[in-house]
């Protein structure tokens, strides 16, 4: 079924008894050409294009629990390229491309708003850092703009510009960047994906991994086992666990991140803003809730909460930024499992395991990257080399010392 | 979550700095292959259930201790004295001059 706003009104008009589901609830077949193991945004689309770009459609999709019940549905939506070093530039870039094609793409209203997103800095140093990264940005080829503090003000005026610690210099402004509903990312693709023939399997959790003479040969799970030539593991947070089946251990923690949202608000925060120094970031979602979050609780943890020193810390350093956000009342909090890797940077690669893929390492900006991750995974699988844009985003690059460390830091698990 | 110190007993986790697994206990010497260094700096079992990591009790008695808890349910099972457990590894040598907690980080790229 196709959705346009004439099917709306249609529909509406004659009591909505047309509607279809948006994807089929399948049998889990005895055998495939590929099985992704995780239904959630990066497994979703890289599903979607095997089947669209490479014409490969005997694929299913394992999902243990619900489709895009995972870290794709518990994050802050923030889509954006503004990244850095080359590696991650041209991926981000070419991601941020496909969202601003996705809804016509998906013909699903994923909701994409280039709202414009400004990191906020505050002194000289900061200010040279980030004009270098926006010159780097333009170069890519994505675009920049470095405001002043009054050019910040135009914008957000109701920032503490003179916050003694932290006084606002000014800010990188990259317009093209925003938000997007994120359910509707998961669901978009994965209709898409079932339009071409794509099995989603939900309720379905792989327990095993069947390798024999160093190559894939199928999975087992919870609903009987699956042949597969190929397989791709796409499980975010569960990496770790989900490799270890294959024998395989990944230069991954898994760590906890929150995020809070409050309750519906007449439009007060019309872009995304981030204020790195207090490690808080905001947008308003367009149902008014105020969403926003912070750093890592900083310890490894599976447990999609945390505890209320990071809660604490968050909301601190929100008041700091933004005093006018203190009578909002705080609806929820959650946490998503992080897939942290030593650099900060993601995976998307082939293993040592003949026809055994994995795509992880998303850390806490997995979101933005849906697209273009799904869009190299499939590259990757189908062809056997790697998508030009993610041809960095190496399993072995911690052995082997070709890191993607974005922040500067350092590449040990404590550092990110 | 409350962690407890050896020395002074239950206090609140903001009383301590995470480092992380206590396989960064376990330095391989100078002389080990590269693997040793990969799988020693990088790679994890990264477990869902228990597991060993290390922290520093900054705020407190600056000492660092071996944490046994369950990362599904942030139940802390126990703690020892890093001194206590030896920093064993390949090198058996005393790693306790070299660790420092890392510099929290200042912003991240948002």
């Amino acid at each position: 079924m196709r959705y346009s706003g004439l099917r709306v009104i249609s529909e509406g008009l004659f009591g909505n008894k047309g509607w279809t589901p948006a994807w089929r609830d399948p049998e889990p077949k005895a055998e495939y050409d590929y099985v992704i193991i995780g239904g959630g945004g990066h497994g979703l689309s890289t599903a979607y294009y095997l089947a669209k770009n490479h014409g490969i459609t005997n694929i299913a999709v394992l999902e243990k629990g619900y489709l895009g019940g995972g870290n794709v549905g518990r994050n802050t939506t923030i889509v954006r390229a503004n990244y850095f070093l080359p590696g991650n530039q041209e991926f981000y870039s070419h991601s941020l491309k496909l969202w601003e094609g996705l809804e016509a793409e998906l013909n699903y209203n994923v909701m994409h708003s280039q709202r414009g997103l400004i990191n906020l800095f505050h002194s000289d140093g900061q200010r040279d850092a980030f004009a270098r990264r926006g010159n780097a940005m333009i170069n890519q080829g994505d675009d920049a703009e470095l405001l002043d503090r009054e050019g910040v003000r135009r914008y957000l005026p109701y920032l503490d510009f003179d916050n003694s610690r932290f006084p606002i210099y000014g800010g990188l402004l990259h317009r093209r960047g925003g938000t997007a509903r994120h359910d509707a990312v998961a669901w978009g693709y994965a209709r898409g994906a079932d339009q071409r023939g794509v099995d989603l399997i939900q309720n379905c959790e792989v327990t095993g991994i069947d390798i024999e003479d160093g190559r894939v040969r199928g999975v087992q799970t919870t609903r009987g086992a699956i042949k597969a030539k190929k397989i791709g593991i796409i499980v975010a947070g569960r990496s770790g666990q989900v490799a270890e089946m294959a024998g395989i251990r990944l230069p991954i923690e898994s760590h906890i991140l929150q995020a809070f949202v409050t309750e519906g608000l007449k439009p007060v925060i019309d872009h995304v803003v981030s204020f790195g120094m207090g490690h808080f970031y905001i947008s308003q979602s367009d149902k008014g809730g105020l969403v926003f979050g912070g750093d890592l609780d900083f310890y490894s943890s599976y447990a999609a909460r945390g505890n209320l020193p990071m809660v604490e810390h968050v909301m601190e350093a929100g008041m700091t930024l933004m005093p006018m956000i203190g009578k909002a009342k705080v609806l929820r909090s959650w946490g998503g499992i992080m897939d942290m890797t030593p650099d900060g940077s993601p995976i998307i690669d082939k293993t040592d395991v003949g026809g055994l893929y994995i795509d992880c390492g998303w850390n806490y900006g997995g979101f933005k990257a849906v697209p273009a991750s799904g869009w190299c995974m499939a590259h990757l699988m189908a062809t056997g080399e790697p998508h030009a844009v993610a041809r960095r985003f190496r399993l072995d690059r911690f052995a082997t010392g070709h890191l993607l460390d974005e922040e500067g830091t350092g590449s040990q698990h404590n550092l990110h | 979550m409350r962690i407890t110190c050896p020395l002074c007993g239950a206090r609140d986790r903001r009383e301590f700095t995470y480092y992380g697994d206590a396989v960064y206990a376990d330095r391989p010497g100078a002389d080990a292959a590269p693997e040793a260094w990969d799988a020693y700096l990088h790679l994890r079992d990264n477990p869902a259930g228990e597991t060993r990591d290390l922290w520093y009790h900054e705020m407190g008695c600056s000492a660092w201790i071996e944490v046994t808890r369950n990362t599904v349910t942030h139940a802390v099972l126990s703690s020892r004295l890093l001194a206590e457990r030896g920093t064993g590894g390949p090198s058996g040598g005393d790693i306790s001059g070299k660790m420092k907690p890392a510099v929290k980080r200042r912003g991240k790229p948002a």
